[in-house]
């Protein structure tokens, strides 16, 4: 078995002909808990949906486990949380409903949920604090909730590797911590984590390597920026990985 | 009931209520994707086929049912494709479906009463093998839709994280489009062409005022669309109304009286001094265990 959970290699992606991503090459080996960092727009998010097929590399290749995305079937070993809901909701849906499809990348389309799944489903809303909500609509959910909702609809199926889409944006300091104790618990168990982030807050402590994405390059790789703490002195200068005009060589170790 | 010993009123009411099941059960995929109206279009493109159908002598629910899944099938692939000129693609379709139908049952022979007949639903004119049909398709359009719920609503939910999932989001999407068509096919037997999203739509919306999730909506939209079926045959058959037309006013009806009931249940709700506007629940952390 390969130690390699996932390579970008060359990778470039453009959006109707504009490069959002120039030449990116990342590889996340097991257990490593890898947050992308960079200012909105700098192509962070962009470089996950690659990785997961929803966007086409122009150049390029991507492996999943070893093998090549375009022949990789084990999706189960995916765990996949976007950045909210989707917008698709014109009929309400329970938490355990929509936890639930988190079941159908390991049991498949035809079969039908049994013993197990239900276990594994209870056990990820335990895991993000939403057992008590689990017969509720989602819609009647906070926005912490339901980005937990999201997270435990991953943890469902049971993933090796998950890949987070700004999990704590715009999520309250409760859902946080929820949060980042369920990483923290499939960190424990073994998994490997890549997430997007903009703000590590109560994640920080998690984290083993950090990658600044700028201008769709890799800026810089290696230990996370700027140490906690930092930012609360009264007279730190508040730089941030996302600064719109940020010069790309503060990040790089060269 | 002695207004069904007529055989014909008794295969009304059978082939109604399959379509009563059916059309809600498919109805709570299209509503959550948005997509409520897809059946009227689809509805419209069918009609070509009637009017090719009656043009040439052959079956036109055959012809109906090829056309509505050659068009479903082009929507779901416009739909999958494109962003802003798939609204304009849907007008030409329907448009087109609408009007091609018309231009070729002019052509033919066949009086307007015949066309009348597509656009407004003649169930009582319900033949045998025509319940056959209605039955075998229903029943088929009913196990996928129940069958598949899972996955279906995976994708209807959230396409992104299906495809991820591994789900085979495509063939899942055509499935629905074809389900779509077929069920526009047996149901413009029963209210017509005019009036099949209706019964698609209708009772899914008079059931997700009540209901908080996905499944128990989809069994109470599938109610709904039972009663409504069999009440609207009843009173056509009592009333001698249209007996599609008074399916769906039954159907809007029940829509109305469900909402008035929850209007009137919350104002009674919050007339009572006690539960305090209902405070952000507790945020718990149970911490794994």
């Amino acid at each position: 078995m390969t130690p390699e959970v996932l390579t970008v290699t060359h990778g470039v992606v453009g959006y109707d002909g504009r490069p959002v991503l120039r030449d990116v090459s990342l590889t996340v080996t097991t257990g490593e808990v890898v947050a992308l960092l960079g200012a909105n727009g700098s192509g962070k998010s962009t470089l996950i949906r690659a990785v997961l097929g929803l966007v086409p590399l122009s150049v390029g290749s991507v492996t999943l486990f070893g093998q090549p995305a375009r022949r990789f079937r084990q999706w189960h070993r995916i765990g996949y949380v976007p950045q909210r809901l989707g917008a698709g909701s014109g009929v309400p849906a329970t938490v355990t409903e929509v936890v639930a499809s988190g079941r159908l990348a390991r049991r498949g389309v035809l079969r039908p949920a049994g013993r197990a799944d239900r276990a594994a489903v209870a056990a990820a809303l335990r895991a993000v604090g939403l057992a008590d909500r689990a017969d509720d609509p989602v819609a009647t959910l906070s926005g912490g909730q339901q980005q937990r909702t999201l997270i435990a609809r991953a943890l469902a199926g049971e993933p090796e590797l998950l890949v987070l889409d700004e999990p704590t944006a715009g999520v309250d300091a409760t859902s946080q911590e929820a949060f980042a104790g369920a990483l923290r618990a499939f960190v424990g168990g073994g998994g490997t984590v890549l997430l997007v982030a903009h703000e590590l807050g109560p994640l920080r402590p998690l984290i083993s390597r950090a990658v600044v994405v700028h201008q769709g390059v890799i800026a810089h790789d290696g230990a996370v920026p700027d140490p906690a703490g930092h930012h609360a002195e009264p007279d730190h200068d508040h730089v941030h990985p996302h600064g719109p005009e940020e010069p790309a060589g503060l990040w790089s170790t060269r | 009931m002695s207004l069904f010993q007529y055989e014909y009123m008794l295969r009304a009411l059978l082939g109604a209520l399959i379509i009563g099941l059916a059309a809600p059960a498919l109805g709570t995929y299209l509503v959550q994707r948005r997509l409520a109206l897809i059946g009227d279009g689809i509805g419209h493109v069918a009609l070509t086929g009637v009017g090719a159908g009656l043009l040439f002598g052959t079956s036109p629910v055959i012809m109906a049912v090829i056309a509505a899944i050659v068009g479903a099938v082009a929507i779901e692939l416009i739909r999958e494709r494109g962003r802003t000129s798939g609204d304009l693609a849907l007008a030409l379709l329907f448009y087109g479906g609408i009007a091609g139908g018309v231009v070729l049952v002019g052509l033919s022979d066949s009086t307007s009463a015949n066309l009348n007949a597509y656009l407004f639903g003649a169930l009582t004119t319900t033949s045998r093998e025509d319940l056959v049909t209605i039955a075998v398709l229903g029943v088929a359009v009913l196990i996928a839709m129940i069958g598949l719920r899972p996955a279906l609503f995976a994708v209807c939910h959230d396409e992104e994280y299906a495809r991820v999932s591994g789900l085979p989001v495509r063939a899942l999407n055509l499935l629905l489009a074809v389900t779509t068509a077929v069920t526009v096919t047996i149901a413009m037997r029963a209210v017509g062409v005019l009036l099949i999203s209706a019964l698609m739509v209708v009772p899914v919306a008079t059931a997700q005022q009540v209901t908080r999730g996905f499944r128990a909506t989809m069994a109470a939209a599938m109610a709904l669309g039972l009663f409504a079926a069999g009440a609207g045959i009843w009173l056509a058959a009592v009333a001698d109304t249209a007996p599609g037309a008074s399916v769906v006013v039954l159907a809007i009806a029940s829509f109305v009286a469900v909402t008035l009931l929850v209007a009137g249940w919350r104002r009674l709700r919050r007339g009572r001094p006690q539960p305090a506007p209902a405070p952000e629940p507790h945020e718990v952390v149970l911490g794994g265990s």
